[in-house]
């Protein structure tokens, strides 16, 4: 790749990472808990931003940035007050920034109006005074670019500066001050500088340098005037002294007839005169001198200058007591500061870590490998082999856990995206909303973190939505006038949960069920639980709005949601409490790469089948087991009746029904068809175990969530316990469909 | 031999530009991401010349410049200020605090080199 587009692609993460502080940033003023600090960090987020966008030439988005920017000097500086009126301006205008940003990636586009419009009000809080109208014509004009020095990355200086007719050069004084020299400008430097100008011709003035014994080495006591002969204007002399001009006193004039004759400099001499005055004066008179010679005399005096200033700073400690121990102590300060900051992280390309994570996997199939060929070889458990195996196993576990956590991201930078959402939503539909977030510093896997994003974007529009009422309904319902989305992540039994809740009006039931059966989803008497009656919204093609609204609308429902969840390994739930509100929970695994699960033999196939959702295993006895229709079965365990799924028929691997009390029930839960009881021949064990994608290498299968590899080497399939469930219903509905046979058997 | 420049900057897209550019023109290229690192950079490293923003959590510019003119070591090391304010204020700070020069953001590639070479023997 072009190294300045790897920049620009370094640009625009960066952005991220500074949008995303400068909304928590924000966030933190608006609640109060921010202090000056925060204003800081705020500003040089948008500074940043700025700054970089600047170097690629994103105008729209510099104009912007500085505006923006401009106004939180005015807060920084506190001539603005952090209030919460022009926190919420600077909230929008922060959405505002991260369109612009998108905008100069390529995608979406900047609504113009809008962000004119803010950065209107972004100047009226500045100036104190009110914003203007929204129908008032706001024309945003390239002013960023003009007022603060911007021009430079446009136009050069040198080049606008000819002026007519230009002269043949100029004639230039210069005495720098000590001041110049301890700002580490070097005379010598801005005489090379300036002969990039043209030929010069340069002289050395020593009349202020005092008797040896009284030379101060720090002290400056030279002039020098140089002839520059050039077509370049003023400005460009000037500008080789840009840096020095308050340091110096300098001149710059036309040059005289005859150069030689410098009437407000009579006496000219060079350092090297006190040694041998006649024949230096004579040289300083030649006029067909050798500038570059002069040039290096002067340097010469300069080295001189400084070789003597050197050693005299360093062995006068006692003259600048001060500066060491406050060198020493701000060292100090910068290395506790490191260790708390800088120095406990470091940037891993991801590939690197992934590939560790593949040969973790490759590992842990290895060991279980091994494992089994002890176990095969007939060595007794409590031989050194098989306890060494063991210590292995512990090993092995714990790299992998510990690689895991290296992937680990706190879901903190996909709920940083929610406010904004809420702001925006809540505005479209007239509602008020506050978003509260809790465990926001729960850690998941990296790849689920990527795909969290869309179901939760999902699920607060919905709550928005469909959840929270109207101001006016809501109060007259007795609640406050703004609803509250609250958006939480916490760790349950090695599965993250996400709820998204709203204090809304809850799910309509009855609503929900007739739409349910207009469209035929259900069938006209169906009587269903209230939890089922909730989970009829992730049916495919049902949508409650009856308007599809600009919101929730977008041609996707809740049952793309749950798709996308049981992609990830997870599950989606819904309860509500008419009056009170709706709750969303999603449970996803911590991470995509490896799973616990029991290992069971079905019709010669060994599965594998995650152990999150086994409740129990048991034995059936006849007695529990009743027969209901041609081929289905519902087994009683302790005082409710569970559907019994033959796992080898819903798969396919056998076709004659089974008796039902040889093999073993796995009790299984799923969170969103509640309980079955799955029948298997034989449990095998317990294991972890590597997840392989099956899509990834063969296709998709029904019933089946992944694939893995077994100690022997074996393939075993995963099975999709919610899929498996369903797939039985389907076949209740429809008893004539025939099993789908699975390609793969061994 | 090549000069070494330090460069001191919280962003590191500025970091990334100032390497590509200081590297393309020849120099070595240290890098600290705020003040307080840069002085410890600083602590074992030796710079030609020092370029250093303004705006930066922990140590900024103003900070580092001091803290850098207090070592006797770098008293003459040239330094350059990367300011996007152009007002005569932030550079008379800068100044003040023992700054050599300036180099106004965005920078092109040739202004930054420019203006290395202009403090830089």
């Amino acid at each position: 790749m072009d190294p300045l587009e790897a920049i620009k692609a370094t640009f625009f993460q960066e952005c991220d990472e500074l949008l995303a502080d400068l909304e928590s940033g924000l966030l933190e003023l608006e609640n109060g808990s921010g202090d000056i600090e925060t204003v800081n960090a705020v500003f040089r987020a948008v500074h940043s931003v700025k700054g970089g966008a600047g170097a690629f030439g994103l105008e729209p988005l510099v104009r912007f940035a500085h505006v923006f920017e401009t106004t939180l000097d005015a807060m920084r500086s506190g001539a603005l007050a952090t209030e919460p009126a022009a926190v919420k301006v600077m909230l929008r205008a922060a959405d505002v920034l991260a369109d612009h940003v998108s905008a100069a990636r390529g995608q979406g586009v900047v609504d113009e109006a809008a962000s004119a419009r803010l950065a209107a009000e972004l100047k009226a809080l500045c100036s104190g005074e009110a914003p203007p109208g929204a129908d008032e014509e706001i024309v945003i004009v390239d002013e960023a670019l003009d007022d603060d020095g911007f021009g430079d990355f446009d136009f050069t200086p040198v080049l606008v500066e000819i002026e007519e007719p230009a002269p043949a050069g100029w004639r230039v004084t210069f005495k720098p001050s000590r001041a110049m020299y301890a700002k580490a400008n070097e005379t010598a430097l801005l005489l090379r500088e300036l002969e990039r100008l043209g030929p010069c011709k340069t002289t050395l003035h020593t009349d202020d340098l005092p008797d040896f014994d009284a030379v101060d080495p720090e002290e400056a006591y030279f002039t020098w005037s140089i002839e520059v002969q050039t077509d370049q204007g003023e400005a460009a002399v000037r500008e080789v002294f840009e840096f020095v001009e308050d340091d110096c006193v300098i001149t710059v004039d036309p040059p005289v007839a005859d150069a030689m004759s410098l009437p407000d400099l009579p006496t000219l001499e060079t350092l090297e005169d006190e040694a041998q005055p006649r024949a230096a004066a004579a040289e300083t008179l030649d006029v067909g001198m050798d500038v570059q010679a002069l040039l290096q005399r002067a340097q010469a005096a300069v080295a001189e200058v400084n070789a003597v200033a050197a050693p005299v700073a360093s062995a006068k400690p006692a003259a600048t007591p001060a500066p060491a121990p406050a060198a020493a102590a701000l060292h100090a300060d910068a290395g506790d500061a490191k260790s708390a900051a800088a120095g406990t992280t470091i940037r891993v390309d991801l590939e690197r870590v992934d590939r560790l994570i593949d040969l973790v996997g490759e590992l842990v199939i290895n060991q279980a490998m091994l494992a089994q060929r002890v176990a095969e070889s007939g060595l007794a458990r409590s031989s050194t082999v098989s306890v060494g195996l063991e210590d292995l196993e512990h090993l092995t576990r714990e790299i992998q856990d510990s690689v895991m956590a290296i992937r680990a991201q706190p879901v903190k930078s996909v709920f940083q995206r929610m406010p904004r959402l809420v702001r925006e939503v809540a505005a479209m539909v007239e509602k008020q909303v506050r978003l509260t977030t809790e465990g926001e510093n729960t850690e998941v896997d990296k790849t689920v973190i990527e795909r969290l994003s869309d179901p939760i974007t999902h699920m607060i529009r919905n709550a928005i939505d469909h959840g929270v009422e109207k101001p006016a309904t809501r109060i007259a319902a007795g609640k406050p006038a703004e609803g509250t989305v609250k958006l939480c992540a916490l760790h349950r039994s090695g599965r993250i949960v996400i709820e998204v809740s709203d204090d809304g009006a809850g799910i309509n039931r009855e609503r929900v069920k007739q739409i349910a059966m207009d469209k035929g989803l259900i069938a006209a008497d169906a009587t269903l639980t209230d939890e089922e009656t909730d989970n009829l919204i992730f049916l495919p093609g049902f949508s409650t709005a009856t308007v599809v609204s600009d919101i929730s609308g977008r041609g996707v429902g809740m049952d793309v949601v749950r798709r996308q969840v049981q992609a990830l390994g997870g599950r989606i739930s819904i309860t509500s409490v008419p009056g009170k509100g709706s709750t969303f929970t999603l449970s996803l695994p911590l991470t995509l790469a490896v799973l616990d699960g029991m290992v069971v033999g079905v019709s010669g196939h060994t599965l594998v089948t995650p152990l999150t959702a086994i409740i129990e295993t048991l034995q059936p006895k006849p007695q529990e087991v009743r027969l209901l229709g041609p081929s289905g079965a519902v087994l009683a365990v302790r005082d409710s009746y569970v559907p019994l799924v033959d796992v080898a028929a819903v798969l396919g691997y056998r076709q004659e029904p089974t008796d039902w009390t040889k093999g073993v029930v796995l009790l299984v839960e799923s969170e969103v068809g509640g309980r079955a009881a799955l029948l298997v021949d034989a449990i095998q064990g317990q294991r972890q175990v590597v997840i392989k994608s099956l899509e990834a290498n063969y296709q998709r299968v029904e019933g089946i969530a992944a694939a893995t590899i077994l100690g022997d080497g074996r393939v075993a399939l995963i099975l999709d316990v919610d899929a498996l469930i369903s797939v039985r219903r389907k076949d209740a509905r429809r008893p004539a469909a025939s099993p789908q046979r699975l390609p793969l058997a061994s | 031999m090549s000069k070494t420049v330090l460069t001191v900057d919280d962003s590191r897209t500025m970091r990334d530009m100032l390497m590509l550019t200081l590297k393309n023109a020849g120099y070595r290229v240290v890098q600290a991401v705020d003040g307080a690192h840069g002085l410890e950079v600083l602590a074992g490293e030796t710079a030609d010349i020092i370029i250093t923003d303004i705006n930066m959590p922990r140590l900024d510019g103003f900070g580092f410049i001091e803290g850098v003119r207090q070592d006797p070591r770098h008293r003459a090391t040239p330094i350059l200020v990367l300011t996007t304010e152009s007002d005569g204020e932030k550079k008379t700070r800068a100044r003040n605090a023992g700054a050599t020069g300036w180099i106004v953001k965005p920078f092109n590639p040739d202004k930054l080199v420019d203006a290395v070479r202009r403090v830089a023997a």
